[in-house]
């Protein structure tokens, strides 16, 4: 019972939090690269609070989706990276 | 029992994301966001789904979560890596303080490393530049 006294008003809030920083350092990143890397990382959240999702409701299919949105995040940062790195002119 | 070792997983893999996020929003230079965040959120999120293959305990789920585990240890450098190239190459800049740049004048124009090219290829290369800005 505990563990999801812990999951609820621990791990849940922290990660809620967490994911706001990030989107502090979107609005803010003084250049697009620091954007991406942040999108990158909110990504990796993503998958950790479904992680803890599927504890609190006993539904070991959210995995399915935190698998999809791994695959997706690479592949994001990766394009990303390849036509930024084309690019002439960065701000 | 069991209870403790979930609590344990959780409670770290909450705390390392949190460190990531604390991460990203302090650092002063993009090199060093880069460098605290790729490292931590593969931990965070690797001990959360840990704790997720744990809990569940039937193999169909354990092998999932293991897969996606495997997944971002494989391609989170790949990923760090090409995003670090490129803000290098798009000459993201370095803190104010930092000491030394060691990849300084190591690529030249076209993002072809110096040292991999023969003394010929480096002479034809300045000697196309200069045809073309004369």
């Amino acid at each position: 019972m505990t563990l999801y006294y812990l999951l609820y008003f621990f791990a849940l809030p922290v990660n809620c939090i967490a994911m706001i920083l990030v989107f502090i350092r979107i609005y803010k990143g003084p250049t697009v690269f620091d954007r991406i890397v942040a999108l990158d990382l909110l990504i990796t959240m993503g998958i950790g609070t479904i992680a803890i999702y599927s504890i609190i409701t006993k539904q070991p299919l959210f995995l399915d989706v935190a698998m999809i949105l791994a695959l997706i995040g690479f592949l994001s940062t990766v394009a990303f990276s390849y036509y930024l790195e084309k690019r002439k002119d960065n701000d | 029992m069991t209870d403790i070792l979930f609590i344990i997983l959780c409670t770290i893999g909450s705390l390392v994301t949190l460190v990531a996020a604390v991460g990203i929003l302090r650092m002063p230079d993009f090199y060093m966001r880069l460098s605290v965040t790729v490292k931590a959120s593969t931990i965070g999120s690797g001990l959360l789904l840990l704790c997720a293959a744990m809990y569940f305990n039937v193999p169909d789920v354990t092998n999932r979560a293991m897969a996606i585990v495997l997944f971002l240890i494989l391609t989170a450098p790949v990923a760090g890596h090409m995003i670090g190239r490129a803000a290098y190459m798009g000459k993201a800049k370095l803190w104010k303080d930092s000491k030394l740049d060691e990849l300084e004048g190591m690529y030249d124009e076209d993002h072809h490393l110096r040292s991999g090219q023969s003394k010929k290829e480096l002479q034809e290369n300045d000697e196309k530049k200069a045809d073309i800005q004369p």
